[in-house]
């Protein structure tokens, strides 16, 4: 019986049920407690500092001979602007650290950062696109004196003249506001120096520990060996804990420097205001389209809002990059005319959140095949139809290429499944009584599971993308995996167990997953960009093969069998056929014990290092809504998923990635946004302010799956993280589009809050009593 | 400033004599002094509810309260719902229904059905969906969580009968 | 997020309640379900020097009364205890209605009707009910205690009639016998957030027409508003669809409307009218 398709419940779960999970607050006890003092400014220069006469407290000054946190492409469009770890001179975003104090407890570190007055002579700060694009703008930054940090661009050779022979062209401005991936724990770290050691151990809720003990060590100018980072139980991250902060090597410093354990647990008004913030893009779009539909050419002008500094290590050049580059998806055409600029303001930095460019630029396409059909007098789906990718391996204009999927596929099954001309019935009744139905169509790709080859074309001055694991069988048959992934709440070490068991027939039970610990672990690029199946599972998958393969050959020796025979599976090696088995248990303790009779090395100990080029998964959302045109409310009644991630390893788990997503991408549609005033301070610094979904806005998914096996992935399993953030916006919008057809009104900016869709109905006159 | 207060309090059936200044949340105090860590901070405003545990079996918000409010009453936190090794009903039914991922929200949940359950054990789904949107969930889209209180419910009711 | 430091006192008695609050008045607060002030201070835009703590305080809990007769809540009556109202008739079914509007179920398990009132923030559903119903409080202090009518209570966004050194110790509503219906309407970005507008109509309807009626909206502007004069409108007319949209364009005329991040004026305007209607079609079906 395999371990593949089942939906086991989590190793991981007993002890996060019980209240005994491991978060990094959890490590706090005892500590002392850092706290920063932040600019209220959004940009200024720095006067003074004044201090109180007792406590600790630590300004830039202080902090002799440290770096600046410098992420680095190598490209010619590209400007480096490195980030101080407590600036000196000048502040360029609201809620900039600017000194640290440390106290006995929490609130005794607050009493004291209270008491630290930073004077700061405010400049206009430089807050969107248009304010730093103008001409003559000041400077954010004078490495930067255009305000763009990256750029880039690009021209097929036939654009022009496909766009000049179009029937149509379809234009679209589309924006979306600035968001927050808002894990339910914020940033927070736990920096212990060990006297007799040297060493300093950071604990800290982070996504890729290995890289955070990198770029500390390189700022501090330390050697890696003197620091230990270890990802505890991390409470969410969705790429807000990817990137390195400033405050954790402030921490760092601070331990070394007092010889003791600091801990610095961050509450939610500053994860806010000073952790990472994301999707503030504007894309404008010009489709050229044929009389039948089909697109021909597209011509994109896209701008991100990537604030005040370039993250660490994936750069600021992460969303302008990627939207440039996958702004195709899973559409055909061939000629494509691109800017893409990474624009710099006076905000909180822009890090990966979940989805990265792609909730923008499948809103984008998504609501251009709504538009052309329409100005076309097209059926919307037919326009899909015309223009899905359907043979592969797709070569896309900027040289992106996508292995087997099924982007057309998925869209059949889910428009079969919804039944829409059931739906158009039910809306035309509805409509009749006064009530808007509306259903909205996304369909996209998701890329997956990218190593080195894709970071590498990017220029990356660090390029990730391998992973190891490290797999070994003690004597007693129990397995042991250690990986460079850094899963928080993926299930991954379920996953992985699941694999492991497959292939070197052990139970899932029998397998431990290490992970998080860089003194344990290889050096890895921890979890994010729906990564860790693919990478880290295709390295568990060649170490389990590995120790099949040994185990086997020690089978054969013992049973006296033909090692091609020698089946594992639930705690057994046996030979089909015969009544010869033995415990795996047993095969283990001889590979250790009984070394010199077996004739080879002693010990169980495979290691596995995989890195793919990557793969697409890809999904079609269909979203039903109702919308209250007196009040602008939104209410969603139905969401249906077709979902294509290859082999599916654990569906409960997958599934569950599913419903995640969607959730968030609900949000992003409807309910989240970060509002800076014209002053640039920040408005929505809490809960009561910016509004994640509940569990009454988010209704059940009906979640179909399709598996295309791609040659990509050697587990076959694609991954999957990040699919529902992607396809959810553009569904959730194009319904709402869709229950206001009547009154002609556009729908291109998330999120659609109430707000924006009664003065869309304002604009065209229809009333509030209608 | 002022000076400490000697309290005792009762958290799932055991006392815990501490000593605490009155700014000390119930939450930091449960963490932090009572060793009890499973009670998770996510707001401290009391819009998240990973903070939640019961009050003489009322959900509240551990955030909101103070060490020093608190005694006198029955305090329950995630950690007393477990009868030894054997876990209660909703704490299997999130297990099994993959109701949790990062499992940071997932103590205030468990406590917000514990408590709402407990005055009303006959929830029907849009009592329960209504009732759980009290609490933030940023992993799971609620779905599995849902499901789970749902599976939970009907195992409590059926030992009571 | 943790709070500035504080003095803390927990009086068991009323009496010693308004004799500690005296002393301490210039920078002293009185804690009641701390759902509104304990968030305010663990972001520090509240740093009272001391607290009072009026949860030990029996005397301040507990309803009595009915319908007929009107009602009587001890200011520490928690939110609650209106899920299931410890009496019957149009008032209990206007309570219950209501309540569950307020924030969420774990809020409502502390927070108190009192601790609401005296907070006064606009968009607190029981400060609309104290307003449109035209409740009476009663403030306690060591000079004894005096009686506020609602019209004169709220004064604004966090703003009441109470001075430094008061308690408001009871809430009187006054009678609403059978033949009152109620109908509530609130618009919020989601459930139990902030209303962005709200109305609470009661009406006594006879013969086919309105005979009398209790209008007021919240979460408008600064205070919640009765409006009497689309009251005496309502008089006398039939209880339908066009009277509703005539009343609502009359709310929205009365009532200056604040703008905020959630909601631009235009915005609220239009909401303030839909909730009316809504609001009053319910008291009407």
């Amino acid at each position: 019986m395999s371990w593949i398709g089942r939906a086991l419940p989590r190793l991981e779960d007993p002890s996060l049920l019980k209240g005994l999970g491991n978060y990094v607050s959890d490590h706090a006890r005892g500590a002392m407690h850092a706290a920063f003092v932040r600019s209220t400014v959004a940009a200024g220069d720095i006067l003074g500092i004044e201090r109180p006469d007792e406590g600790l407290v630590f300004t830039g000054a202080d902090l002799d001979g440290v770096g600046r946190i410098t992420a680095v492409l190598h490209r010619p469009d590209y400007r480096a602007v490195g980030q101080p770890l407590l600036p000196v001179d000048r502040v360029v975003f609201p809620g900039q650290a600017v000194a640290v104090v440390v106290a006995a407890d929490a609130a005794a570190a607050e009493d004291l950062a209270e008491q630290v007055f930073l004077d700061i002579e405010p400049v206009d700060p430089i807050l969107d696109f248009d304010a730093a694009l103008a001409p003559g703008a000041r400077a954010v930054h004078p490495e930067a004196p255009e305000n763009v940090l990256v750029e880039g661009r690009m021209e097929t050779p036939g654009f022009a003249e496909a766009m000049a022979a179009a029937h149509a062209v379809v234009e679209l401005d589309l924006r979306s506001g600035r968001q927050s991936a808002m894990p339910m724990e914020p940033r927070g770290g736990v920096a212990s120096y060990d006297a007799a050691t040297g060493r300093v151990t950071l604990v800290a809720s982070v996504q890729m520990p290995h890289m955070l003990r990198t770029g500390i060590a390189d700022v501090l100018g330390i050697p890696e060996a003197d620091l230990r980072v270890v990802a505890p139980d991390v409470g969410g991250a969705f790429g807000q804990k990817m990137s390195l902060f400033p405050e954790y090597a402030v921490l760092v410093w601070l331990a070394r420097r007092l010889r003791t354990r600091v801990a610095w647990i961050e509450d939610r008004r500053e994860n806010f205001l000073a952790s990472a913030h994301s999707r503030d893009q504007a894309f404008t779009v010009r489709g050229a389209f044929a009389a039948d539909g089909e697109l021909l050419a597209l011509e994109a002008d896209l701008r991100s809002n990537v604030g005040a500094y370039s993250c660490y290590p994936v750069t600021c050049g992460v969303e302008p990059l990627m939207a440039f580059g996958e702004l195709p998806g899973p559409y055909r055409f061939a000629q494509y005319k691109a800017r893409s600029r990474g624009v710099t303001t006076n905000t909180c930095m822009m890090a990966p959140y979940r989805g990265v460019a792609r909730p923008m630029l499948t809103f984008t396409m998504e609501r251009l095949m709504e538009k052309a059909a329409l100005q076309l007098g097209l059926d919307a789906i037919d326009v899909r139809r015309r223009n899905l990718i359907t043979s592969f391996p797709h070569r896309s204009p900027t040289g992106v290429v996508y292995d087997e999927g099924s982007y057309l596929e998925a869209m059949e099954a889910a428009v079969a499944h919804v039944d829409i001309p059931a739906f158009r019935a039910r809306q035309a009744r509805a409509r009749g009584e006064g009530r808007h139905l509306g259903l909205g169509v996304s369909v996209f790709s998701e890329r997956t599971g990218y190593g080195t080859p894709v970071f590498a074309q990017r220029m990356m001055g660090i390029v990730p993308g391998y992973e190891t694991v490290d797999l070994a069988m003690d004597p007693s048959g129990n397995v042991e995996i250690r990986i460079g992934a850094s899963p928080h709440g993926q299930g991954l070490k379920t996953s992985l167990a699941q694999i492991v068991s497959d292939e070197i027939g052990v139970t899932p039970d029998k397998v431990r997953v290490i992970s998080g610990d860089t003194d344990a672990t290889p050096y890895g690029w921890g979890t994010f960009a729906s990564r860790s199946i693919v990478i880290s599972g295709g390295a568990t998958k060649l170490a389990a093969e590995a120790t099949a393969t040994k185990l086997r050959k020690i089978a054969a020796m013992l049973m006296e069998a033909d090692e091609a025979s020698v089946t594992l599976a639930d705690g057994f090696a046996r030979v089909p056929g015969t009544n010869k088995a033995m415990p795996i248990a047993e095969l283990a303790r001889a590979a250790y014990h009984q070394s010199r009779q077996l004739g080879m090395p002693a010990g169980i100990r495979e290691t596995g290092f995989y890195d793919p080029a990557g793969t697409f998964s890809n999904a079609c959302h269909i979203c039903e809504v109702e919308v209250d045109i007196e009040t602008g409310g939104v209410r969603i009644t139905r969401f249906v998923v077709v979902e294509d991630a290859g082999v599916v390893i654990n569906p409960m788990i997958v599934d569950g990635q599913i419903a995640g997503g969607v959730a968030q991408g609900i949000g992003n549609a409807l309910l989240e946004e970060l509002i800076y005033d014209e002053d640039g301070n920040l408005l929505t610094t809490s809960l009561a302010d910016y509004l994640p979904p509940t569990a009454v806005e988010v209704p059940d998914l009906e979640i179909i799956h399709m598996v295309t096996i791609s040659p990509e992935s050697i587990t076959k399993a694609k991954g999957v993280g990040e699919g529902g953030t992607i396809g959810a916006p553009a569904a959730v919008i194009n319904a709402v589009a869709d229950a206001l057809a009547p009154f002609g009104v556009e729908m291109n900016v998330m999120p659609a809050t109430p707000e924006r869709i009664r003065a869309a109905l304002r604009n065209a006159k229809v009333a509030a009593d209608a | 400033m002022p000076d400490k207060i000697a309290i005792t309090l009762e958290v799932n059936g055991k006392a815990y004599p501490v000593t605490v200044e009155p700014r000390r949340t119930l939450a930091d105090v449960l963490r932090e002094d009572c060793g009890l860590t499973g009670t998770h901070l996510g707001c401290e405003h009391g819009v998240c509810g990973a903070c939640t545990v019961l009050a003489d079996g009322r959900p509240v918000r551990a955030c909101l309260m103070f060490g020093v409010q608190a005694e006198g009453k029955a305090i329950r936190t995630v950690e007393g719902l477990a009868d030894g090794d054997e876990l209660h009903p909703l704490q299997q039914a999130f297990w099994e229904n993959h109701g949790l991922q990062c499992g940071f929200c997932t103590p205030g949940f468990l406590m917000l059905a514990a408590g709402a359950l407990g005055e009303n054990p006959d929830m029907d789904d849009e009592d329960i969906r209504d009732v759980l949107s009290s609490n933030l969930c940023r992993c799971t889209g609620y779905q599995n969580i849902v499901k789970a209180v749902r599976i939970a419910a009907a195992e409590m009711r059926a030992r009571r009968a | 997020m943790k709070p500035a430091a504080f003095a803390y006192l927990a009086p068991k008695t009323l009496a010693d309640a308004v004799a500690m609050l005296d002393r301490v008045q210039d920078d002293g607060k009185v804690l009641a379900g701390g759902q509104s002030l304990v968030p305010a201070m663990n972001f520090r835009l509240a740093r009272p020097g001391a607290l009072v703590d009026l949860n030990g305080v029996a005397e301040l809990a507990g309803v009595t009364g009915d319908s007929s007769r009107g009602i009587s809540i001890g200011a520490l009556t928690r939110h609650a205890a209106f899920h299931a109202p410890p009496f019957e008739g149009p008032l209990a079914d206007l309570m219950a209605k209501v309540v569950r509007n307020i924030a969420h179920y774990p809020i409502r398990q502390r927070g108190t009707f009192g601790g609401s009132l005296s907070h006064a923030d606009p968009a607190s559903e029981w400060c609309l009910v104290a307003a449109t119903l035209g409740a009476t409080m009663h403030l306690s202090s060591t000079a004894g205690t005096r009686t506020v009518p609602a019209a004169e209570f709220f004064q604004g966004t966090f703003t009441t009639a109470l001075a430094p050194n008061e308690i408001l110790v009871r809430i009187d509503l006054p009678p609403l016998p059978a033949g009152w219906r109620s109908g509530f309407y609130e618009f919020s970005r989601r459930k139990g957030d902030f209303a962005l507008a709200m109305a609470l109509a009661v009406l006594r309807t006879e013969g086919g027409a309105i005979r009398e009626a209790r209008l007021g909206v919240g979460g408008v502007s600064d205070r919640p508003h009765r409006l009497d004069a689309v009251e005496a409108f309502l008089a006398g007319k039939a209880p339908d669809a066009a009277t509703f949209a005539e009343a609502a364009e009359m709310a929205r005329g009365a009532v200056r409307v604040t703008a905020d991040i959630h909601a631009s004026e235009a915005f609220r305007s239009d909401l303030l009218g839909t909730v009316v209607r809504r609001a009053l079609a319910e008291a009407a079906a």
